[in-house]
């Protein structure tokens, strides 16, 4: 059977799912607490297949074992600073944020804070970290379905733009984040379930032995024990090293500064729903990467992964989906075809699920913090607040294609990254004091987040990503073309001086200024916080 | 019509003063003690075992390289070690918090909703 017929077929089949998903959870879809949270109905078990779903982009799973594929053991090293994120989310920031939160990350700050300076922050800083993600997500799918489906063709990818753009716009506004929460289920059991396969079916041909598949893979690509040790990557001078120091520490800190994960843990009844979600969420994702291990180096041990081979090609997103055509019994082979197929399908609905929680988590903070709360200062109804959320996810989702579309030119890979540094630059500081300081205030709160955001954009703009790198081939590694230099920030991730940074104003903001009313407020924030008095209930229908 | 009605979706401080009250109770203390006595030094350790891990990989490559057994590495047990105990770390603190802090959170929490009642 034609593998491009098989997988546009599921692809259509994922489409087709996830639309009638969406629509079976349209029906209740009235209030705020519907719309915004699920009606908090969701169990810790569901909803840390959400998060995990919401989580694992398809840079993590195409990305992370191509990385592995092409460059060994710096690929497993860049995928554990992932996991261990989880642990900051655990211990310091989800049952609080369900406890003393209701809607959005703003609505943390503003519970003891002057409601529309802090609100308008943590919305701009919510925004930018979620369209810079968006945007790179969109961009990659462009690519990668036209690279799945094998057609080279810009008017594939434009039209795989406008397409996953009109789906997220559509699971958005009619489900919410009832149905963008079961597109995300859904996605995290096709992923796990596709994963678990592969990495069976490989370590099959070694014998269940790892120790085997590793010699294999640094015999197969010709670089020995190299391929095992740390630095084929990140190692090569004393600049990438720092510069992999810094991202390890914007990914371990920023990851519970995400906003679209941060408001999933309002999707739960409970603060102990909120434990279990992330305590799930570690299993699923840390199994995840650990399969991702054994895919990377297994493509590297069966497959052709040479300067001149297609994984190099596609920087390594097509390792996993050949990976498990060899798998299936190589190329022109039945079962090749289907797992390829099905594979591909599993990354599809990988960026579905993604752009959706990241279009939902824009859409809420324009509606409830700058709408209702800064511009209508609380006055708005439920009905209008809802429906200014419907139409942001509209304006939002446009936004992001039509930025998609001429971006596909440009090198922005480097704005995953960016998001995670901003999130844990300018919103993991404000968090983190204003759960745990007393005296942190107003000024300290704006002065984190917008000091952490400028931060970390100043610095992007002046390092390496945006002009001034040449590729060994020639050609620019930049988002500016060869000729333009204007870089003098060594870094191309800002996280080791913007994280010191939004942290320190943050301090600065907090002693420069008075605030007795954010202070005497910290007691009630507090005592809910860590018991849940008058935490937001569950919606019964 | 619901639009005349103020203050509809504003979220913040109640001014209830049965937080203040709780919020001064011994065992309210006792529960920001526990919490804060597992979650600080866990949050330290975590985050200096995984940048040692991180500073390894980049300025120790030889010690990293070091073969145990077949083709597995010190680099490759460390990795795999980091995912061990964010398990771990992950379990303990779940048990901890059934254990020792759930149940005075609850207490607490029915004394709010008698309070407010």
């Amino acid at each position: 059977m034609n593998t491009q017929v098989l997988t546009a077929t599921l692809f259509i089949l994922v489409v087709l799912v996830t639309i009638a998903i969406t629509v079976w959870a349209s029906r209740q879809n009235t209030g705020t607490t519907d719309f915004y949270a699920a009606g908090r109905s969701f169990s810790g078990f569901q909803n840390g297949m959400a998060v995990s779903g919401d989580y694992m982009s398809a840079a993590s799973f195409l990305g992370i074992s191509g990385a592995i594929a092409l460059t060994g053991y710096d690929g497993f090293l860049y995928s554990i600073g992932f996991l261990v994120a989880w642990l900051v989310a655990l211990l310091l920031v989800a049952e609080l944020l369900r406890n003393s939160g209701r809607y959005t990350m703003a609505d943390q700050l503003a519970y003891r804070m002057k409601q529309r300076p802090v609100r308008t922050a943590a919305a701009t800083s919510t925004v930018v970290v979620s369209i810079f993600y968006l945007l790179a997500q969109m961009v990659g799918a462009g690519s990668l379905v036209a690279l799945l489906l094998n057609v080279e063709s810009q008017g594939l990818k434009n039209l795989t733009i406008l397409g996953v753009g009109a789906l997220m716009i559509f699971y958005v506004v009619v489900g919410g984040m009832k149905g963008t929460t079961w597109v995300q289920i859904v996605k995290a059991v096709l992923l796990m379930g596709g994963t678990v396969l592969i990495t069976v079916l490989v370590l099959a041909k070694f014998g269940f032995n790892l120790s085997e598949l590793l010699g294999a893979a640094a015999d197969k690509t010709g670089k020995g024990e190299a391929f095992l040790q740390p630095g084929l990557k990140y190692g090569i001078n004393t600049t990438t090293k720092i510069d992999f120091v810094s991202l390890s520490i914007a990914l371990v800190l920023g990851t519970a500064g995400l906003p679209h994960i941060l408001i999933r843990f309002y999707t739960v009844p409970t603060a102990r729903d909120a434990r279990k979600s992330v305590f799930w969420a570690i299993g699923l994702i840390g199994s995840f990467y650990l399969m991702t291990l054994v895919l990377g180096f297994g493509a590297a041990a069966m497959l052709d992964t040479g300067p001149e081979s297609e994984v190099a090609l596609s920087g390594g997103n097509l390792a996993s989906p050949l990976l498990a055509e060899a798998v299936g019994g190589g190329e022109g082979s039945t079962g090749g075809a289907i797992l390829l197929a099905l594979i591909s399908a599993v990354a599809f609905a990988t960026i579905l699920a993604v752009v959706a929680g990241l279009t939902l988590t824009s859409a809420s903070s324009v509606a409830h913090d700058l709408y209702a709360n800064v511009f209508r200062k609380g006055t708005a109804s439920e009905v209008s607040e809802v429906k200014v959320a419907r139409i942001a996810a509209f304006v939002i989702g446009g936004i992001a294609i039509l930025l998609a579309i001429p971006a596909q030119k440009l090198n922005i890979a480097f704005l995953v990254a960016l998001a995670f540094a901003v999130a844990a630059s300018a919103n993991l500081p404000s968090l983190l004091y204003n759960l745990f300081w007393r005296r942190f205030n107003t000024r300290g709160a704006t002065w984190s987040i917008y000091g952490g955001l400028v931060s970390c954009v100043v610095l992007v703009a002046f390092s390496p990503v945006v002009s001034g790198k040449v590729l060994p081939d020639g050609t620019t590694g930049s988002l500016f073309p060869l000729g333009v230099d204007f870089h003098w920030f060594p870094l191309e991730n800002p996280g080791i001086i913007s994280i010191p940074l939004g942290f320190l104003f943050g301090w600065l903001g907090t002693i420069t200024s008075k605030d007795p009313e954010a202070e005497a407020a910290y007691d009630e924030l507090e005592v809910r916080s860590l018991t849940g008095a008058g935490s937001e209930k569950a919606v019964v229908h | 019509m619901s639009d005349t009605q103020p203050q509809r979706s504003v979220h913040r401080r109640s001014e209830n003063p049965a937080y203040a009250e709780l919020a001064a109770s011994k065992e309210f203390a006792q529960l920001r003690r526990r919490y804060r006595g597992f979650v600080f030094p866990w949050t330290v350790a975590f985050l200096v075992w995984y940048l040692l891990y991180v500073v390894m990989s980049m300025w120790a490559h030889d010690f990293m390289s070091i073969k145990l057994v077949g083709n597995i590495n010190v680099a490759l047990l460390f990795g795999v070690s980091q995912f061990v105990s964010t398990f771990v770390i992950a379990r303990l603190y779940a048990i901890h918090a059934q254990k020792s802090l759930d149940p005075l959170a609850e207490e607490l929490e029915q004394r709010y909703r008698k309070a407010v009642k």
